[in-house]
């Protein structure tokens, strides 16, 4: 079947724009999650014409599509479940417009996070979502996934910065949403295509609000003796109603595999640490770091550090985005998980956590977006040593459980994709089931878009047809 | 006729006398577009409104939900309007947690009834839109209206945590949830705002919260033109300000507010009149925070005040409570507006900012052209409110107001601007598609109604864009 494809596809992108090989697509069946799912085919088009056409060959051999920027996804999305064509995006990294006096940018989906901040430095400006991997990762992928990021506290997710965006659909069609300036008249696409992970359309050209930057940044380092303190410390700034515009949280476990590896500067000897952040005029900015010194003090902050200047900044930041990094040095492979919580409930779900680690026999780190109670525990665990991989799962699925229990939801800004599918009826009915399946239809009716993704495959009722 | 007439009764026998009303002098205050329904329908609970959509699917009845119908005249005219779905018996605060900064309200539930107990915890939700007093929760979601917040808090999509709903199978459904981030399934709740009722009547919505500001402060930067005005607002938003709106009130507008305020009802604390000049252009910027960022804001101000291009400027500060008259006739300009002119039809119009300029002098010649007299509220992100309005015993207003709406939704595509008409009598509806000229995304706008709404029972014809 794919022989003729493959050729098909030779002949519309060029043989060096299509992979096929085995031994290059073992490099295209894992993301930044621990699922695998191999294509059958890679192609890297170039417009949005290719992969208008790419999916019309799809349609024509009956092989399902998913898209893929960089593959850092953690929950599965971009991985080829039951094969078929995988469109990278790789090569559409251009970006199309940066329109600074109307603080918006036109870009190709492949562009990386952080080339756009990049490209609209010289204007004082840059693109808030910045999810840990924004120096890999791909607008497309962070339209796909709704990605986050530490600074979403203050400034949202992706959809709250996509304005409109180029959609190809299943059969083919290129249809455009939105409006440039965001208002456009009947439903919300937009703002429904964001975040559906893959299965409604592929985004090829997408228009994203640029951010302004702020007068003044302070980046305060509070170190703690009891991750408890460090947890009501969190739940007291937001009850004060102070607004940092990051509010992130390492504990002790966590904080030293980091330091070993980043030499950030956090304590080796503490229990957690706050990493917290205040942005906006010089005046706002002093009084609320003054403010957040004086919660953190009343929950008996060993110290309360503030970055003396920009390099001391960075370093701390590189702490944090780089501990997935470091964990990698101490065990052979993690599963980091994203569920979200009321955040006055984040001192009883740490101490759950570290509960049910204790009776699966994990050490569980946690080092997460504390300000909006979106939580990563992280699971270590040796994937050649099938049992402790159940065990794994079966912690992380009680973890999530728990989070549910308390009002929370299954994930905050990973994705449910492939990881978390099954996971859904723990939040869904099948009435809801049933509405989001007509609305994939509407858009993908044959599941020729990433099948096997959000929908539970055990759910008769969500059947969300899986090619054999 | 008379199987419509028969179905009010079996209603009323499923669900009880004391909800279904079916007198015509009641299901006239309910009338959509002139269109009256044949029966009122008034759940108390989010599983009646289920049955009563069940009721409907089976007997292919179509249903219009409703608040408190401060809003209704936006949308096309029904096709269709058997039952008017009175959602105001779900009137309860589900769930209100100050520490967590969320909130979830039921469909039916007056603004007033939930802003009270925010604003006892020092917190607020940022949709003071048109009619909002008024307003039900739900209601103020499905319009998909704006307020002069949007500046610094967005619009309802950036704060809207979850929603349950009935779709138009009679299934209660729910999308999102009760935490400020999370990308659990489709985002379905972000359709609802805005979609007139069409694609599932909301039983609950869920906020995230925000904490008030402990001060503010106002300026008024008036100009001889709309041009100079909003040249200066490019200057306010590239300065290190970050207000929480700015808005341009044309002359014609701050008129209207002047007039306004002399009415004996109102009686301002601090009047408006004699603070600015009458037949200018008038950038009205509020600031929000602690005292310090507010005393900054007035520095930085006196400085802009400076630059070239504020020279023909007339800059009034308006301090903590001068300014609650100003920003509430400004929330309020819509009302006002068709409470003097109850023929106007108002026009939305979004582009990007740099354009707001051109198109602005564009619409006034449209005006001008058709012999309309005109108002306008532009907001800084691109929005512009443009209303046109001719006097309410000029028999041949109609026409004019025809010519002009289709001007104006060319020169809106033209501008690569999206134009609406949200606001107009039903009989110009007869004449021109609100809802502008046609768009790329209309089949999938076609394909996402019968995914929520199969059989059509929900507000049919009202959100049907231009083909």
């Amino acid at each position: 079947m794919y022989s003729f494809l493959i050729r098909e596809l030779e002949k519309l992108l060029g043989s060096s724009s299509v992979l096929a090989r085995q031994e290059d697509l073992l490099l295209y069946e894992y993301d930044g999650s621990v699922e695998k799912g191999r294509p059958d085919v890679v192609v890297f088009p170039t417009s949005t014409a290719h992969v208008s056409s790419i999916v019309k060959l799809a349609a024509k051999h009956n092989v399902p599509i998913v898209g893929r920027g960089a593959g850092t996804g953690l929950s599965g999305g971009a991985l080829a479940r039951t094969g078929g064509v995988m469109i990278v995006f790789a090569r559409m990294n251009r970006i199309l417009a940066v329109d600074a006096e109307n603080q918006r940018a036109v870009v190709q989906p492949g562009v990386v996070n952080f080339e756009l901040t990049r490209a609209a430095e010289p204007y004082g400006l840059y693109f808030a979502p910045d999810p840990s991997s924004q120096k890999s990762c791909t607008i497309g992928g962070n339209v796909a996934e709704n990605a986050g990021g530490p600074h979403t506290l203050a400034y949202g997710v992706t959809s709250n910065h996509v304005t409109a965006l180029e959609l190809v659909l299943p059969d083919g069609e290129i249809v455009r949403v939105g409006s440039a300036q965001g208002d456009a008249p009947g439903y919300d696409l937009t703002g429904l295509s964001v975040g559906s992970e893959g299965t409604l359309a592929l985004a090829t050209e997408i228009t994203v609000k640029l951010s302004r930057k702020p007068e003044a940044v302070k980046t305060l380092l509070s170190i703690f003796d009891s991750v408890d303190d460090a947890a009501e410390t969190v739940v007291d700034i937001t009850a004060r109603a102070i607004t940092p515009s990051a509010c992130e949280m390492l504990d002790g476990w966590t904080l030293r595999t980091v330091e070993d590896f980043v030499h950030a500067g956090f304590p080796r000897d503490s229990a957690a640490v706050l990493l917290l952040e205040v942005e906006g005029l010089n005046e706002a900015v002093a009084a609320q770091a003054a403010a957040i010194t004086e919660v953190c003090n009343a929950h008996h902050a060993r110290e309360v550090r503030v970055a003396r200047d920009n390099a001391e900044r960075e370093l701390l930041w590189k702490g944090r985005k780089n501990a997935f990094g470091a964990l990698g040095r101490i065990a052979p492979s993690n599963y980091v998980l994203d569920g979200v919580i009321p955040r006055t409930k984040l001192p009883q779900t740490l101490r759950h956590i570290q509960e049910i680690g204790t009776r699966y026999g994990f050490n569980i780190g946690n080092i997460f977006h504390a300000g909006d109670g979106n939580l990563h525990p992280i699971v270590l665990f040796d994937p050649r040593d099938k049992a402790q991989f159940e065990r794994a799962l079966q912690a992380a699925a009680e973890i999530i459980r728990y989070c549910v229990e308390v009002g929370g939801a299954l994930t905050g800004e990973h994705g449910v994709g492939m990881e978390k599918s099954e996971l859904m009826p723990l939040l869904f009915s099948d009435a809801d089931f049933d509405l989001m399946r007509r609305v994939h239809d509407a858009f993908n009716p044959n599941s020729a878009l990433n099948p096997g993704k959000i929908f539970p495959l055990s759910k008769g009722c969500g059947e969300i047809r899986l090619r054999p | 006729m008379t199987a419509t007439a028969n179905f009010a009764s079996r209603l009323e026998s499923a669900l009880g006398a004391s909800q279904v009303i079916a007198d015509p002098a009641a299901c006239s205050e309910y009338a959509v577009d002139e269109i009256m329904p044949t029966a009122i329908a008034k759940p108390t609970s989010a599983e009646q409104a289920a049955e009563i959509v069940r009721f409907a699917a089976l007997e292919k009845l179509a249903l219009i939900p409703c608040g408190n119908r401060t809003k209704l005249g936006i949308g096309m005219p029904p096709s269709r309007y058997d039952i008017a779905l009175d959602m105001t018996g779900l009137n309860q605060i589900a769930h209100y947690d100050p520490g967590d900064l969320t909130l979830s309200v039921d469909a039916g539930t007056n603004f007033n009834e939930f802003a009270v107990p925010l604003y006892n915890q020092n917190q607020f939700l940022p949709l003071s839109v048109p009619f909002y007093f008024e307003s039900t929760i739900g209601g103020i979601i499905a319009s998909g209206l704006d307020s002069s917040l949007r500046h610094s808090y967005g619009t309802a999509r950036d704060f809207l945590i979850g929603a349950e709903f009935v779709d138009g199978t009679g299934q209660l459904c729910k999308s999102g949830g009760r935490v400020v981030k999370n990308v659990t399934g489709y985002d379905l709740h972000k359709l609802l705002i805005g979609s007139l009722g069409t694609l599932a009547v909301i039983t609950r919505l869920n906020f995230r919260t925000f904490p008030a500001a402990p001060a503010s402060r106002g300026f008024v930067a008036s100009f001889p033109t709309s041009e100079d005005a909003l040249a200066f607002r490019s200057l306010v938003e590239a300065s290190p300000l970050r207000p929480s709106s700015v808005e341009l009130v044309s002359p014609q507008l701050l008129q209207l507010f002047l007039e306004t305020e002399k009415k004996p009802a109102e009686s301002p604390a601090t009047p408006l009149d004699g603070k600015f000049a009458v037949d200018f252009w008038h950038l009205c910027v509020s600031m929000e925070g602690a005292s310090e960022v507010c005393d900054r804001a007035s520095r930085e101000f006196a400085q802009l005040a400076s630059a070239p291009a504020a020279k023909n400027m007339q800059l009034a500060a308006l301090g903590e409570n001068e300014g609650a008259d100003l920003w509430h006739y400004i929330g309020q300009a819509v009302p006002l507006l068709l409470e003097s002119f109850p023929s106007a039809a108002i026009f939305k119009i979004a582009l990007l900012p740099n354009r707001m300029s051109g198109l602005l002098a564009q619409l006034q010649a449209v005006a001008d052209q058709a012999s309309l007299a005109h108002a306008t509220l532009a907001r800084s992100c691109g929005v512009i409110y443009f209303a046109l309005l001719p006097p309410a015993d000029d028999a041949n207003a109609l026409g004019r107001l025809a010519q002009a709406a289709s001007a104006i939704f060319a020169l809106g595509a033209k501008e690569n601007a999206t134009a609406t008409l949200p606001w107009c009598p039903t009989a110009l509806k007869r004449r021109v598609n609100i809802w502008g000229p046609p768009r790329p995304d209309l089949a999938l706008h076609r394909r996402l109604k019968s995914a929520f709404d199969p059989q059509n029972l929900f507000a049919p014809g009202r959100l049907t864009l231009s083909s």
